[in-house]
């Protein structure tokens, strides 16, 4: 077995990714931490004190914050709503026999690999446009108005992009854990006289519920941070700035850093709610 | 399944996810198509699906007018560099963990991964401060370097579990016949290390590819990377749907063909071996 000098050998050999992870981790950390307890304007005056907690006051009085609370919900709500449902559904027509299965996939997987700028922009012009987007031309053929999409129902578009970008992730995740499902439970099921309904809700749903908690979970820590996407539609206009956005506004825009960074530790204290929740799930696998 | 399928319920299992795959994959048909049309067949109600004269103007175009080649150089530069630096640190990280466990060997794995739930806002300003400090903004340098941590844990996990995979006996073996450490790495690991290696090189190189904070923030004229090339489309250019395709189209292209390969590793790699 593993002896001495292999032991101090491995411990060796850790240590770049565990030093490079930890300074990653510490020193933005800190600073962020560090920052949101000054009154700190890089372009009016600099560092000008010790603020106490002032930032973090003013951070979640100020009337952009609740705002961004909702919008944030919103998306991530709306997007694991239509990613996780359609996904369930798009598993399982896969998981049927037909004909030329992996390009279908290959079709339905695309979407994941396309940049997020891209796909946000294509979706902006090209698409939702009211003049010339795909969908202005639709609306006219069919006698209606068209709509201009990203100002009249903001919401509901971002939404869409962001599902879209998703979906194929949540199917794939939900089609691996399909395909895992011994078919002899389903045929004696089937055998029993249990009805299509029946069968899903009570053998596919419960085995898939542990994949369909991990896509939420991980889902929900990429989706809280999601930025290009509102960065090059609506740039937070319209009612669709996220609490990224808002922090990243504070930041960057207004170069309101100490209350820029409050807003960040909040962000990160959400996350870390998250992410407790997906460590428990992987942990526990790392047991088997 | 085992039991007969009529190939009636076949044909229209295939046509109803022949549909589906096709709306899914149409936005990204659409732009590959509008790309090789003329700005005046780009907006023309209605739309012009194959009949119009196919065009590489467009192409030509984007290439002058912005020097795509730099673009694609610094996503290639840094979306390469990244990956393969982070390889480098996290193949003995993992070989460690996966074959000489210890006890902290599991919270060290969950403590890597925690790292990666950061949200990058939260220390977008302390980032942004130390590349000026270091005279990095701006630089492919900080940006590999970045988006080497921001990897760091899916690498060390990806590699982990493929290196779980390979038997502990074998390496038992090596050790009885003499063979030290690095022999052991060198001639007896890393060839059957290799596949999952390469799955693990090819995710990351498209999760870096298109990564979209960072890269947007960091970068001005001389570092950005497509993403960032991309998105100054979001202006008055945008109105020029054949060449914002064109340039969409060269964006993705590569990487919807590296993706498409990867397609197994991507659920492991992004479920962190939970879902397989």
């Amino acid at each position: 077995m593993a002896t001495q000098h292999s032991r101090s050998a491995a411990r060796f050999m850790m240590a770049p990714a565990v030093v490079l992870l930890l300074g990653w981790m510490l020193v933005p950390l800190g600073m962020t931490l560090w920052f949101s307890f000054r009154r700190y304007l890089p372009l009016r005056g600099g560092d000008l004190g010790w603020a106490g907690f002032d930032n973090y006051v003013r951070f979640v009085t100020s009337s952009a914050f609740w705002p961004s609370v909702q919008t944030t919900l919103v998306i991530v709500g709306g997007v694991l709503v239509i990613t996780v449902g359609l996904g369930i559904l798009l598993a399982l027509l896969l998981d049927q026999p037909m004909w030329g299965q992996g390009v279908v996939r290959i079709l339905v997987i695309a979407p994941y690999f396309v940049m997020p700028t891209v796909s946000a922009l294509v979706w902006k012009n090209m698409f939702m446009d009211p003049t010339n987007g795909l969908f202005a031309h639709l609306w006219r053929l069919f006698g209606a108005e068209p709509i201009a999409w990203l100002s009249e129902v903001p919401m509901t578009s971002v939404v869409m992009i962001v599902s879209w970008q998703w979906l194929p992730f949540a199917t794939l995740i939900l089609l691996t854990a399909v395909q895992s499902l011994d078919s002899e439970q389903l045929e004696a099921a089937e055998m029993d006289g249990a009805s299509p309904l029946s069968r899903f809700f009570y053998i596919i749903l419960p085995h898939l519920s542990r994949a369909i908690t991990i896509v939420i979970l991980i889902q929900t820590i990429f989706l809280l941070s999601i930025f290009a996407e509102i960065f090059v539609t609506t740039g937070g206009a319209f009612g669709t700035r996220t609490l990224t956005y808002l922090i990243y506004q504070r930041v960057l825009e207004s170069q309101n850093v100490g209350l820029g960074s409050a807003g960040g530790v909040y962000a990160i204290i959400l996350a870390n709610i998250v992410a407790i929740f997906l460590m428990r799930i992987v942990g526990k696998n790392l047991d088997r | 399944m085992a039991r007969a399928v009529t190939s009636q319920r076949k044909a229209l299992n295939t046509a109803f996810a022949w549909m589906i795959g096709f709306l899914i994959f149409f936005p990204i048909l659409w732009t590959i198509l509008t790309s090789f049309k003329t700005e005046a067949q780009a907006i023309a109600d209605p739309p012009l699906f194959l009949n119009f004269n196919w065009t590489l103007e467009n192409y030509s175009v984007v290439q002058e007018r912005s020097d795509y080649m730099r673009f694609l150089w610094n996503s290639v530069i840094i979306a390469g560099g990244s990956t393969l630096l982070g390889v480098m640190i996290a193949v003995p990280a993992a070989w460690s963990m996966a074959f000489v466990p210890s006890k902290r060997t599991k919270d060290i794995l969950l403590w890597m991964l925690s790292t990666k739930m950061l949200p990058a806002v939260g220390v977008l300003y302390p980032i942004y401060l130390i590349c000026i400090e270091m005279g990095l903004l701006d630089s492919r340098a900080a940006l590999v370097v970045i988006l080497m941590l921001i990897n760091l844990p899916i690498i060390v996990w990806m590699l982990y579990t493929y290196f779980r995979e390979i038997p502990g006996e074998i390496l038992e073996a090596a050790r009885m016949d003499g063979a030290g450490l690095r022999d052991e790495i060198l001639y007896v690991l890393t060839p059957m290390a290799i596949p999952g290696i390469a799955s693990t090189i090819l995710l990351n190189f498209i999760l870096a590819w298109n990564e979209a904070f960072w890269t947007l923030n960091l970068t001005a004229a001389n570092a950005a990377p497509l993403t960032a090339f991309i998105a100054s489309y979001s202006s008055p250019e945008g109105l020029f749907y054949a060449k914002l395709s064109a340039a969409s189209t060269m964006a993705i292209a590569p990487i919807l063909i590296l993706g498409w390969f990867s397609q197994k590793q991507l659920v492991r790699g992004l479920t962190f071996g939970a879902v397989k």
